[in-house]
């Protein structure tokens, strides 16, 4: 009898920490992050403190550019609008730990991608929004024509905390050739020194060389050189330990990259929910259920697509038609002889 | 029994409390940190950098550990300190004694200088410097040579490098310079005490410091040469300079920032300990028969160094402090290399802003500890 008392609250307890099991599995469901993102009203993204096309701010506050775009989609998708994001600028030093410490959830910040970042320090990278590499900047008058022109003693300007500070080494070592490297905090300060003379070179992200030209007090004096040294595949990240909101941002991405391939754009979305191909009308949420696995609506992608748009319109709107890099190179669609392949939403 | 634990009760209590609330934070963070799988250590140090500096007093690239970039970090910001202190010492005492002067221009100069660099935040003069040098100086190619021999360009101060022959004996004929005075001051004032003579101390002192290093050259075999610095084409407009010694410009521009206005703050002690001293001490001395110079050598400044030391103190660790700015005008101190590019690299806030802090703290703690070991050498001794 007392045996069998024993055994029943075993079994008993044994239910209830099944029980207590699946419940967990439930609420992890729902995700932390996306639970207080909704209890909030606004996604937290951290971007650069200015860096025209990828994420800047004009004089009235409002910030623009592919990166600042990752965020608007998220913020359409799991708010329902994309305007409801609250932007923190942060420098190259501060980004991760503003990220791990859970200041804000989503860091598109013209991140690189590399190994040690994902996998040593707390950190998610979700897929890529731009393939960029490393390149240099001369003064037009200096006959630096390759990198090969470069000789013993060169001084490089770059920004603090970077994987080009890395890229730099690896590629000068390779080269056999001793360099200065003057490293500062901020780009602006870099870009003043460059343009005051005091490097012979100014060296980061071909992207960031374009976009910050224009900064310069003579733009038309000064040459990127044709030689890329590195890979810098940049990307937004999350925090490690939230796979819901991690597939979130990354799915927002993908969206936008997966519209226009199809065709649909924020001009179109509506009308493309009567569409013939599957594909598309799962796109835009007339099939499927595809918003439910995140816990969200069924037009979460219609809402990306309507108010950010898909990456092409992205990508026209901040880096081609701001003249910064106007061809689109790598990131083209596969399809069209780019590198932007992502996995299909269905 | 009772009466024990009235007294020790609130501080035990309060040692508690303290200990707790250490031990929260630290709970806490080790949780955050487990939950979002940052691992706590310190092995990276030992880890590659595989990042360059600009400018190091010690063999380093990026081969080396992050220890050694720590280091590197460190020596940087030790020697911002050390420059920055000379110049601000020599310069506050000026300017401090100047604002005493009896004339007029001399003492609304001090007073201007004073009013105008200690009421511009540093940050910004440091800036100034910066980029004000930056675009007022020659590029390379057009500098004009000062003395034939220094070249200051927008990339930097070159002058020539001393290659010595058997530096170590000059070296030693030094310290056997600094011993003989320290000898001689100690008989001089033996010999006052109890003859009432005096030796010209100063004058031998100095005589001694440059006669026996001089002969080393003379007889000790000791030879120095200079390597100059040579310009050299890199490019059609690059040009650098070979051989000789380079000191950035970022170096120059920081340990003058600091200088300049840290001087102000310690001419200001200077004044208040000088003025400190009452007129009855002056006038007695001079009652006496003790010429202007020997009042302020023998009465004014030994009682007046005791107001001086300790205000002094706060700032040179100021100072000290303030030399972290360095970030900002890519000067590789300690917070660049290390709580900058070295976090970025390993991810390892926690670890590494604490070793930091520490660092600043053991920094301020030595010169704190020096000063106040000054300041007791100088205090009245009871006799």
């Amino acid at each position: 009898m007392f045996k069998l008392i024993k055994q029943v609250t075993s079994f008993v307890a044994m239910l209830a920490v099944l029980f207590a099991f699946s419940t967990e599995t439930m609420a992890a469901k729902k995700s932390k992050t996306l639970k207080n993102t909704q209890k909030k009203g606004f996604v937290r993204c951290g971007v650069s403190q200015g860096l025209p096309g990828f994420s800047n701010a004009d004089a009235s506050g409002n910030w623009t550019g592919v990166d600042v775009d990752v965020c608007r989609a998220v913020a359409a998708a799991v708010l329902g609008d994309a305007n409801k994001v609250k932007f923190t600028p942060l420098s190259a030093k501060e980004r991760f730990t503003a990220l791990t410490s859970g200041e804000i959830d989503i860091l598109s910040r013209n991140t690189t991608w590399t190994l040690s970042r994902d996998a040593d320090i707390g950190l998610t990278f979700v897929g890529v929004n731009f393939y960029d590499g490393q390149g240099f900047m001369v003064r037009k008058n200096s006959g630096y024509s390759s990198v090969n022109d470069f000789k013993d003693g060169i001084s490089a300007c770059t920004n603090l905390g970077t994987t080009t500070e890395l890229n730099m080494r690896d590629f000068f070592n390779s080269k056999g050739i001793s360099y200065e490297p003057v490293t500062f905090e901020k780009a602006d300060e870099v870009v003043a020194a460059y343009d005051a003379g005091r490097c012979d070179t100014y060296t980061t992200d071909k992207s960031g060389l374009a976009a910050q030209r224009i900064k310069l007090s003579s733009p038309d004096d000064h040459i990127v050189l044709p030689e890329t040294i590195s890979k810098e595949p940049l990307g937004p990240v999350v925090r490690q330990g939230d796979s819901v909101w991690e597939d979130i941002v990354r799915w927002s991405l993908n969206v936008m990259i997966e519209a226009e391939e199809y065709g649909v754009d924020s001009a179109n979305a509506d009308s493309m929910k009567t569409s013939d191909n599957p594909a598309v009308k799962r796109l835009v949420g007339a099939e499927g259920e595809l918003g439910a696995a995140f816990g969200l609506d069924n037009e979460w992608s219609l809402r990306i697509i309507k108010q950010v748009g898909n990456y092409g319109e992205s990508y026209k709107r901040n880096i081609a038609d701001t003249g910064i890099l106007p061809d689109r190179g790598p990131n083209e669609l596969w399809t069209k002889g780019g590198i932007l392949y992502v996995p299909p939403a269905r | 029994m009772n009466f024990k634990l009235k007294n020790i009760g609130p501080q035990l209590i309060t040692l508690i409390a303290v200990v707790l609330v250490f031990g929260f934070f630290t709970f806490n963070a080790q949780t955050n940190m487990e939950n979002r799988g940052i691992e706590f250590g310190f092995g990276f140090l030992t880890q590659e950098s595989s990042f360059d500096v600009q400018f190091s007093l010690i063999e380093y690239d990026g081969s080396h550990s992050y220890a050694r970039a720590y280091l590197v970090g460190l020596l940087n910001t030790l020697l911002v300190a050390f420059i920055g202190i000379i110049i601000s010492t020599i310069l506050g005492v000026i300017i401090g004694i100047a604002r005493l002067s009896t004339n007029y221009l001399i003492e609304r100069s001090a007073a201007f200088y004073v009013e105008f660099f200690r009421n511009i935040p540093l940050l910004l003069q440091i800036f100034f410097w910066y980029f004000a040098a930056l675009r007022a100086l020659p590029l390379p190619q057009d500098a004009e040579p000062m003395f034939g021999v220094f070249f200051l360009t927008i990339k930097g101060l070159f002058v020539p490098s001393f290659i010595w022959n058997n530096l170590n004996i000059f070296l030693y004929s030094l310290i056997a310079a600094i011993i003989s005075i320290v000898l001689i001051r100690n008989y001089a004032i033996k010999l006052q005490e109890n003859e009432g003579k005096q030796l010209p101390v100063f004058s031998i002192s100095v005589s001694l410091f440059i006669i026996l290093p001089l002969l080393t050259f003379l007889i000790g075999g000791v030879s120095l040469n200079f390597s100059l610095p040579v310009l050299e084409q890199m490019s059609n407009t690059s040009f650098k300079y070979k051989g000789g010694l380079g000191i950035p410009p970022e170096l120059i521009a920081l340990t003058l920032a600091l200088g300049l206005y840290t001087a102000t703050f310690i001419a200001e002690c200077v004044r208040a300990g000088i003025q400190g001293i009452s007129k009855g001490q002056k006038e007695a001395a001079a009652s006496i028969g003790l010429t202007p110079n020997q009042i302020l050598k023998l009465v004014i400044m030994p009682q007046a160094l005791r107001i001086i030391i300790p205000p002094t103190t706060n700032q040179y660790l100021n100072l000290t402090k303030n030399s972290s700015l360095a970030a900002a005008i890519a000067y590789p101190d300690l917070v660049l290399i290390f709580a900058g590019t070295a976090l970025m690299q390993t991810g390892r806030a926690i670890e590494i802003v604490s070793i930091t802090m520490l660092t600043y703290l053991s920094i301020s703690l030595s010169i704190s500890f020096l000063m106040n070991w000054y300041n007791k050498s100088i205090a009245i001794k009871e006799k």
